[in-house]
């Protein structure tokens, strides 16, 4: 089992007290398996999958990733977990203003040690993104940067790759595009997608789909 | 893993150049002014160093004659035949093209080893008997080429003299100065036989001076040099200044950046350890750039600052720079200071951001909201401390903490006052579009707060200095008037000529009045004892600041003291109190007289007590009063053969004086107006900086009918009202700054206090200088403004920016 999740549970203090968000979630995935996380604004999904990414600790429950409970790994433990294992792609992009596209999508993998600029060259030819190599992120729209977050992740073979949202911010239209490559290359790595997502299309094209209702799962 | 995270750092800095260069260029002016005062005070310590171990100063006790500076060999052969181990030593100058040089002559053979030169055993090897037969003469190494215009001896070039000092054996230099069986004071050996006759015995006519009690140039001068560093201090607050906004600014808006870096899995330690090992990268490089400036600085300032030392304190250091290890490693630990005072606290914040912490920037969020009512009690509280030490402060070191409150409590002040007005300026607004205008610039507060900051402090410091400055000057000159009333000054060569000359002037119907006077100590303090021939003179010319009942009718009968205000205030000495001038001689304290430009005390008593005490003492100086001064001199010149120098008139001394006043100061206003100018580029670099991030804020009022070249002299509006609200909160905060430099530092360091005068002209001439740089500092990015492409103005709506 490469994800198990066991009563994870999570709150967040706020002035009133204690916020519960999740409460008590198990969840499993396998290795080359794709999950769809859906749920309303609030339901916890972007926690979870936070939680997941060693992003946040969890108040309760168990969070095992090939075997191995991350709950009590440390900051330096936590990021060698997403540097080598998981790899995060955020609604938000997140790509390094200043670097340019190549070095962004080479940089994931040159943290984790094990850059190749042979499959750089061929994530960013399936993503349509070999003539914006030498370009930086804000000359890019925001289906191309979205390509860039891709392969950047990608270029890092993780095991697991949680995508945050990753059709956010796009139209109808450049989604669509934008998932099918997202969900091909995962598919050619042979690593495990877990997608938070409110687009019900969009999670009808995953293997599984968990909806997420009030921290439980539905 | 370190080179991708270094290279994603990195990279900001390649894409936003402006802000390196604001980072460097102001840690390198920061670095700059600290390390020139620095290099300054190193190398004059370094010359009293070399100038004290010369003549063993301050390590061995000395003989000297108790009047006039020469004394006759023979009476060394005395003490010598009677057992005393002593060195003899003659001083004098030559002066040629390039200045004076200082000789020293010393007998090699008896002198105490560490005062002949290393030379004379190693590089340039030369034995003992070649310095006595060869008449070998050590110089500094750079005044191997003026010694060698003067004199016919061969020269060699030794580091370890003061530089303007040449040292050789005493027969040598007896023949130079053309003074054959002269000397000017005997070296005692620390090691003396037991049973010595006692010096009055042998040698009546000299006195021992203890090793302890001689003229100590660098304790004398630690007043001056401490000034000096208070005011590289405030111009490396500003530079700091500078250096706390770009890296604020740098961190604000990397805060996506370390996000994402977290994100993709580079841990925290690793990521604040490269953060940190990029600001030492930047702070060397620029300590590297502000020693090279700082040098140059130094090397400008340096002669002035030499003339001004020989000039107050009589200390001889070297005109010209060495480049000393301890200067510029002391310079790159500060620029390294710096760094981690201005980014210490932007690093903790990064360390303890949470890695899903909003990354929007939050434009300098240090100063607004809660952080900036903490730093309004911050200062409220510096401030209160300051006005605390007002009263309590006693020594310079809580004078200048007293000063340093005030102007960091004023500077912290600054944003709130700012603010307030301009709220107050929004609220008497009727129109909306000045409404906006002053909404807008409360906006901007916080991004242009510590360039503002940097400017009051500039200013303050401007005014402050200025006021005191021009204080001094006023009173100097009114001071050199009331002193200076004889007409002219004669210089005997020697007791005989002295009473020749003096036998003549009273035949000529002239009126003298001689100068008399021993070193010695009083209530504790080394000090001058004169004796004073009480006339019309004194009498008519001399003020007094505090005095009892008729105090020159007192002194002239004996029966009282005069001190100056040195003594006074180091002793805490008052008319009324009791000063022994003698042993077994307390005199009542009758006044105290200002006694600017002196750095120890002194003390006045009658012409006939003085004599009493004091026999030995010959008269080879005094004034002379006279209504013809031009032709007395004539007169004296054809009957006594006098030397240049022997005898000065009235104007020249007021003119040497003032022109040491003049160059005393000169090094503190070139700091000012290097400070000035350090602030204008901070204005400048805030400007330029908040320039490319206002868009998001101007292109709403563009949208709503504001054209752009009124955008542009809005902005520039903004800023000119933001110098003059800060010139304002300025200009009191200079004359409190003035008023602790008289009334407590200048007490403090100095011993005298000087009235306060106001000069409303230097102000004005001050604040149009400072709305000048203000308004070329903001013309820039106003322009730049003024001619955005609208498609730039239009991206804000489509989000694309």
């Amino acid at each position: 089992m490469l994800l198990e999740l066991r009563s994870l549970a999570k709150s967040y203090e706020t002035q009133t007290g204690p916020v519960p968000v999740l409460r008590g979630v198990d969840l499993v995935l396998e290795a080359g398996h794709t999950l769809a996380l859906t749920g309303e604004s609030g339901s916890g999904k972007s926690t979870l999958l936070h939680l997941v990414a060693g992003l946040d600790t969890a108040d309760g429950g168990e969070i095992r990733i090939n075997g191995r409970d991350i709950a009590g790994l440390d900051d330096a433990g936590s990021a060698a977990l997403r540097r080598g294992t998981v790899g995060v792609i955020f609604q938000q992009f997140n790509l390094i203003p200043s670097l340019s596209v190549q070095a962004n999508i080479a940089f994931q993998a040159r943290l984790a040690g094990q850059h190749d600029p042979a499959r750089d060259a061929r994530l960013a030819e399936a993503l349509g993104l070999q003539d914006q190599l030498g370009k930086y992120p804000e000359q890019l729209s925001g289906g191309q940067q979205q390509r860039v977050a891709i392969a950047r992740t990608l270029a890092a073979q993780p095991r697991l790759v949680l995508a945050d949202e990753p059709t956010g911010n796009l139209d109808e239209a450049t989604s669509g595009a934008v998932l099918d490559e997202l969900l091909s290359l995962v598919a050619q790595t042979g690593a495990a997608l877990m997608m938070v997502t409110h687009s019900t299309t969009l999670a009808a094209r995953m293997d599984r789909h968990v909806h997420l209702s009030r921290g439980r799962i539905a | 893993m370190t080179r991708a995270g270094l290279s994603a750092l990195w990279s900001y800095w390649r894409c936003n150049p402006l802000q390196l260069f604001t980072l460097i260029t102001g840690l390198a002016l920061a670095t700059a002014l600290w390390s020139g005062v620095q290099a300054i005070n190193t190398e004059a310590r370094a010359s009293y160093d070399a100038a004290a171990a010369t003549l063993g100063e301050g390590t061995f006790d000395q003989l000297l004659p108790k009047s006039g500076d020469r004394f006759d060999q023979s009476i060394y052969i005395d003490l010598r035949r009677a057992g005393w181990q002593v060195a003899p030593v003659l001083e004098g100058r030559l002066t040629g093209a390039d200045g004076p040089l200082r000789l020293i002559g010393i007998d090699p053979l008896t002198a105490p080893a560490g005062i002949m030169p290393q030379t004379t055993t190693n590089d340039a090897g030369q034995s003992l008997s070649d310095v006595v037969t060869a008449q070998t003469v050590f110089v500094h190494p750079r005044s191997v080429a003026a010694a060698r215009d003067m004199l016919t001896s061969p020269v060699v070039a030794d580091r370890n003299l003061a530089p303007g000092t040449a040292l050789a054996d005493i027969g040598t230099v007896q023949k130079l100065l053309d003074q054959p069986g002269q000397l000017s004071r005997l070296i005692v050996a620390p090691r003396q036989a037991r049973d010595l006759p006692a010096l009055n015995d042998v040698a009546p006519d000299l006195r021992r001076l203890s090793a302890n009690q001689g003229a100590d140039a660098g304790r004398l001068t630690d007043s001056f040099h401490l000034n000096l560093t208070a005011f590289g201090l405030l111009s490396f607050a500003v530079g700091i200044f500078i250096v706390h906004g770009a890296i604020g600014l740098a961190f604000e808006q990397r805060r996506g950046l370390v996000r994402s870096l977290r994100a993709l899995g580079l841990p925290l330690r690793r990521l604040i350890a490269l953060l940190a090992l990029e600001l030492v990268v930047l702070a060397l490089l620029a300590g590297c750039l502000g020693i090279l400036l700082g040098y140059l600085i130094a090397a400008t300032l340096l002669p002035d600052v030499a003339a001004t030392l020989r000039g107050l304190y009589g200390a001889s250091i070297s005109g010209t720079l060495q480049l000393r290890p301890e200067w510029w490693l002391s310079g790159l630990g500060i620029a390294l200071l710096g760094t981690a005072l201005a980014s210490g606290g932007a690093l903790w914040r990064t360390a303890r951001m949470p890695v899903l912490a909003s990354a929007g920037a939050r434009a300098w969020a240090m100063t607004a909201g809660r952080a900036r009512v903490w730093q309004t009690w911050l200062a409220v509280m510096m401030l209160a401390i300051s006005l605390a030490l007002v009263w309590l402060a006693d020594g310079l070191l809580l004078g200048f903490l007293c000063l340093g409150c005030l102007l960091l409590g004023a500077a912290l002040a600054l944003p709130a006052c700012l603010d307030r007005a301009l709220l107050l300026a929004e609220r008497l607004s009727a129109a909306v579009r000045w409404q906006w205008f002053w909404a807008d610039t409360r906006q901007q507060l916080p991004g242009l707060s510590l360039a503002l900051m940097a400017l009051l402090l500039a200013i303050a410091a401007n005014v402050g200095v200025s006021t005191m400055v021009s204080s001094f000057r006023l009173t100097f000159t009114a001071f050199l008037d009331q002193r200076l009333a004889a007409e002219l000054y004669i210089n005997a060569r020697s007791p005989e000529q002295s009473d020749r000359m003096q036998a003549f002037l009273v035949q000529d119907g002239a009126t003298l009045l001689p100068v008399q006077s021993v070193d010695t100590r009083l209530a504790g303090q080394p000090a001058e004892l004169y004796g004073a021939r009480i006339g019309p003179t004194y009498i008519e010319n001399w003020r007094f600041l505090a005095q009892g009942t008729d105090p020159w009718e007192r002194v002239a009968s004996g029966e009282a003291v005069i001190i100056n205000e040195q003594l006074a205030r180091r002793a805490d000495l008052w008319p009324g109190d009791i000063l022994a001038v003698a042993p077994g001689l307390s005199l009542p304290v009758a006044g105290v007289f200002g006694d600017y430009g002196n750095p120890i005390g002194q003390a006045i008593i009658g012409e006939a007590l003085f004599r009493d005490l004091h026999p030995e003492v010959a008269v080879t100086r005094f004034g002379l009063r006279t209504d013809q001064p031009e032709a007395l001199r004539d007169r004296l010149e054809a009957r006594f053969d006098l030397a240049a120098g022997q005898i000065i008139d009235q104007a020249q001394v007021k003119r040497m004086s003032m022109q040491v006043f003049e160059r005393t100061f000169t090094v503190t206003g070139a700091l000012n107006i290097l400070t000035l100018a350090v602030a204008g580029f901070a204005m400048l670099m805030s400007l330029l900086t908040l320039a490319g991030m206002r868009l998001p804020q101007l292109a709403p009022a563009w949208a709503l009918g504001l054209t752009r070249a009124e955008l542009g002299r809005l902005e520039l509006l903004r800023a000119l009202i933001l110098a003059a609200l800060t010139l304002i909160c300025a200009l009191p905060l200079g004359l409190a700054l003035a008023w602790v430099l008289l009334a407590l530092v200048n007490v403090e360091a100095f011993g005298w206090r000087l009235p306060m005068y106001l000069f409303p002209v230097d102000y004005a001439r001050l604040a149009g200088l400072a709305i000048l740089a203000a308004l070329l500092a903001a013309a820039w990015p106003a322009l730049r403004l003024a001619r955005t492409p609208p498609a730039d103005l239009l991206k804000v709506f489509a989000n694309e920016r």
